[in-house]
């Protein structure tokens, strides 16, 4: 039988990357807040799950790779070694050169070994240099493998082993209560702490469980390098030797295991057939038991207990496929509550998707429920309809209304399943803080609050460039180095705090540091200078800020020694702008600066306000409109020739009638009495002229440019109730539109001047 | 509402009978419409669907052909008017104007559009042989669009190359 792995690689990819991401969050949660034995075994699970996937499919470079890292981060988890700030920078490094390796493999490119051969021989260098034992390079690698614990080197030396001893070990290991030493490496823990605690493993495997390639001898070899191992096999299922099939497993054992690894140590080796067994794992009395029938006696109620119907809440991870499909952090909840050990870091582990989302079970199980509501319901109009009578009138209209508020709700479950906690995007940074702050010698802290907001996948998938954008402008231009900190009596540490919170129908990240905060004088200055404003002109601090969005203030020129932060930015804003959000800059000299992004929760559906242009139904985007009005005659002024303005308070706004621009017919082509809708875009304002207002909405949005192409002003399209189509307006697009005709205008102007 | 009777009063043109058709003909099977006097076809499999002409949502600035957007089951098609966009046939919109929806998956195109015409005539089976290569004919059709002429009966069909035909909007950008 040949089973085809390379349709599992994309999982592997997924999981492999996740686990990177896992691991690089509690190396800096290690360097950051010292070390604990949670995190080293986040470390060491991580890395070692990838080492496993890798080996199953055959990419040996990252099985190498990962196994130096192993076996480095094993001698520091029996605390042989501590995880120095040297060793947590190579396993930062050796994060970074796996990433890329599995990036290769993805492209199914040929692996580039010039990154992961001195990584490898760095960490041989910290093995080698600092254990005493190993003292004969030439033998290093025989030894190293020696004092880890891994399948992989199980595996390897039973191959070496010829067939018939290995058939000899399985059944020592399997049938009888053999008590199996374990390594060297063991036996220095156990010197050290008397063994008082282990944990009583009951596994049933499922008699399929060695097609998928999983020997339960390997993993009796593993737990017996955590501890003293005794099993008892119980052979009561096996069928007669002439109904026996060699590749079903009809065994199930007891297992004993006297050991201080944790009961997560003791369920890692058995990740990969946790889908396959029925397992439980419960600890041992504190008295030390070697005896098996000893401790069967204390517990006579185990065996007799039905596993399949045992209640999620005792101590036992049974792992059926539904523990698999919960999402990251409830699986990594579930572990911690099991083990009595609640650290903060382990609820924060979490998972990076690019092709799939992973979706919580109740997020699942909401929608079924949903649409289980949606059929009672449907299936009462449907009734209503099949003989109806004027007198069930308000039965219907009941059930119509009840129709919407299911589809409401279910409308709101399925979004749910797009959104995905921001924390996604706000993963990468303390790597990137703590990369930033060693290579401009700043001393920077990071402070995340609302990681657990939820933003559709999409916008986070767009947003992650631009914050990372904002972020090192806060390093390079907010936080001031050290001695000007202490010179204006500031602590000597930065502090960089992004926050993620909901505020009305919009997302709001902020980006806001303590550091020396935007000279508004420098950047009017400096804007004057590039004829951004005009000379003489008079602008609020706000208006101030804003410039630094504008296109051409971001040169070098502008921002070397000032606190501009004018690199890029009107990329940011564009960015921002195209996901339909904005952005805001508050900032106090000297104190710091805050950056609010405010992003839509979802780009597939958009609140807008309907509008009417003759026969023509528009959508505008109700976050862009800024008020709607009626026109004041007194209040419009035609400028240079053709352009008229509207006198908005203190600002003038170009007025924009739609059906000029879009060439189609209104009903009301005067200025007088006629509604202007007031939008913003892109920082400018301009009042769009239309027939009539109606209602308001939240539409789908739905692209043009699939079956066609990009309109002009047209950002995308929706259907209405009555299923025609309706076209979203693309205020930005509009703005640029009507400046790029203005300015035209003006040239055609110019030249029938000079003519 | 009694759909059967209102099925009795539509006329039916000839007796449709299955046994006469042969499924397994030899060549391709092509579509075939008029626009005005002309006749063209379009390969039947890429054929989505045929449709009433329901007046669509205009999109401002198109060019005169686009005639708008429609809603087919949640997806957002353009319609496009060929009469127009060949210069053939009186442009009217009656009863029997049709819009025949296109679909195209490859590689390099992926895109549904909805083409206004006269009215559908019939399927056609042609094999390769009697595909005849298209003269280069002044008319007003870009050459890349025709994939070549079938004389039938005493008319001529102009076979459309469905790909080029639901890329015309890419590339006519004004």
């Amino acid at each position: 039988m040949t089973i085809d792995l390379e349709q599992f690689y994309e999982v592997f990819f997924e999981e492999s990357l996740e686990g990177l991401d896992v691991m690089e969050q509690a190396l800096l949660g290690a360097s950051s807040n010292g070390v604990d034995d949670e995190s080293i075994n986040t470390i060491f699970r991580a890395a070692h799950s990838i080492k496993g996937g890798s080996g199953t499919f055959g990419f040996n470079e990252i099985t190498d790779f990962t196994h130096v890292m192993e076996t480095l981060l094993d001698e520091v988890r029996d605390a042989k070694r501590d995880l120095t700030e040297e060793t947590i920078e190579l396993l930062l490094k050796s994060c970074d050169c796996l990433r890329g390796m599995i990036e290769s493999l993805q492209l199914k490119k040929e692996l580039d070994s010039t990154e992961s051969t001195p990584l490898i021989a760095a960490f041989e260098a910290i093995l080698n240099g600092k254990s005493d034992k190993l003292i004969d390079s030439n033998n290093k690698i025989q030894n190293d493998t020696n004092s880890s614990l891994d399948t992989s080197d199980a595996e390897q030396t039973a191959d070496a082993v010829d067939s018939d001893s290995i058939l000899k070990d399985s059944f020592d290991l399997l049938l009888t209560d053999t008590v199996t030493k374990p390594s060297v490496a063991v036996d220095d823990v156990n010197a050290g702490t008397p063994s008082s605690k282990g944990w009583r493993i009951r596994f049933i495997p499922e008699p399929q469980i060695l097609l998928t390639g999983n020997e339960p001898i390997r993993l009796f070899r593993e737990l017996a390098e955590l501890g003293e191992f005794t099993s008892v096999a119980h052979t009561e299922n096996l069928p007669g030797f002439d109904s026996l099939t060699v590749d079903e497993c009809l065994l199930s054992w007891t297992l004993q295991l006297l050991t201080d690894a944790s009961k997560e140590d003791v369920l890692e080796i058995f990740d990969w057939v946790m889908d396959e067994c029925s397992l439980e794992v419960t600890p041992l009395g504190d008295v030390p038991d070697t005896g098996i029938d000893k401790s069967e006696a204390e517990r006579p109620a185990l065996d007799s207990i039905d596993l399949e119907q045992e209640p999620a809440e005792l101590v036992n991870i049974e792992s059926a496929s539904a523990v698999r499909a919960v999402d990251e952090e409830e699986k990594a909840a579930v572990v911690t509550q099991s083990i009595k050990k609640t650290e903060p870091e382990a609820g924060s582990a979490s998972a990076t998707s690019t092709g799939s989302i992973r979706v919580g079970i109740d997020k699942v199980d909401s929608l079924i429920n949903l649409v289980g509501e949606l059929v009672i319901t449907q299936s009462m109009l449907s009734e209503l309809g099949n003989n109806f009578e004027v007198e069930k009138l308000d039965r219907l209209s009941m059930g119509l209304e009840q129709l919407l508020q299911n589809t409401k709700e279910l409308q709101e479950s399925v979004m749910r399943i797009r959104m995905l906690p921001i924390s996604f995007a706000f993963n990468r940074f303390p790597r990137m803080i703590r990369d930033l702050a060693n290579k401009t010698g700043k001393k920077v802290e990071l402070i995340l609050n609302g990681e657990n907001t939820e933003i559709d996948k999409t916008v986070m998938e767009q947003i992650g460039d631009p914050l990372v954008h904002l972020v090192r402008n806060a390093i390079d231009h907010g936080i001031e180095p050290v001695e000007e900190r202490l010179a204006n009596g500031k602590l000597e540490q930065g502090t960089i705090s992004l926050n993620a919170y909901h505020q009305g129908g919009n997302v709001v990240v902020e980006i806001k540091d303590d550091g020396r905060g935007i000279d508004a004088s420098v950047i009017l200055a400096k804007a004057k200078e590039k004829g951004l404003v005009d000379g003489a002109a008079e602008l609020s601090e706000s208006r101030i800020f804003d410039l630094i969005f504008e296109p051409g203030f971001s040169t070098a020129a502008v921002v070397s020694d000032i606190s501009g932060r004018g690199v890029g930015m009107d990329v940011v804003r564009r960015n921002i702008n195209s996901l339909g959000g904005r952005i805001e800059i508050e900032s106090k000299l000297g104190k710091g600066s805050t950056f609010k992004v405010f992003l839509p929760l979802t780009l597939a559906i958009l609140d807008g306000q309907l509008v009417r242009v003759g026969s023509e139904i528009y959508i505008v985007p109700l976050i862009s409109i800024v008020e709607s009005l009626q026109i004041k005659p007194e209040l419009v002024n035609q400028v240079g020739g053709n352009m008229a303005l509207y006198r908005l308070r203190e600002d003038n706004v170009p007025i924009i009638p739609i059906y000029k621009e879009f060439g189609i017919e209104a009903e009301n082509t005067q200025l007088e009495d006629g509604l202007l809708v007031v939008v913003e875009g892109e920082g400018q304002k301009i009042g769009l002229l239309v027939d009539d207002l109606l209602a308001q909405q939240q539409v789908v949005i739905k692209s043009l440019v699939n079956n066609y192409r990009k309109v002009e002003g047209v950002s995308g399209a929706t259907i209405l109730g009555d299923g025609s189509v309706s076209l979203i307006l693309d205020v930005g697009g509009l703005i640029r539109h009507a400046s790029e005709r203005s300015s035209k205008l003006r040239r055609s102007k110019k030249h029938i001047k000079a003519a | 509402m009694d759909i059967q009777s209102l099925a009795q009063t539509i006329p039916v043109e000839g007796e449709i009978s299955l046994d006469g058709l042969d499924f397994i003909s030899h060549g391709d099977e092509y579509l075939t419409f008029c626009l005005g006097e002309e006749h063209y076809g379009v390969e039947i499999l890429a054929v989505k669907e045929i449709r009433c002409w329901e007046t669509p949502t205009l999109i401002p600035n198109s060019p005169s052909y686009v005639k708008g957007v429609i809603n087919i089951r949640g997806i957002i098609i353009p319609i496009i008017d060929l009469r127009i966009r060949f210069g053939v046939g009186e442009v009217v919109y009656e009863p029997t104007t049709v819009v025949i929806v296109l679909n195209v998956e490859t590689e390099a195109v992926n895109r549904m559009m909805g083409f206004v015409v006269d009215a559908v005539s019939d399927v056609l089976s042609a094999d390769e042989e009697s595909i005849k290569p298209a003269p280069n004919f002044g008319g007003n059709i870009p050459s890349e669009l025709v994939a070549g002429l079938i004389n039938m009966d005493e008319s001529v069909v102009t076979l459309l190359v469905t790909e080029q035909l639901l890329t015309l909007e890419e590339d006519s950008h004004d």
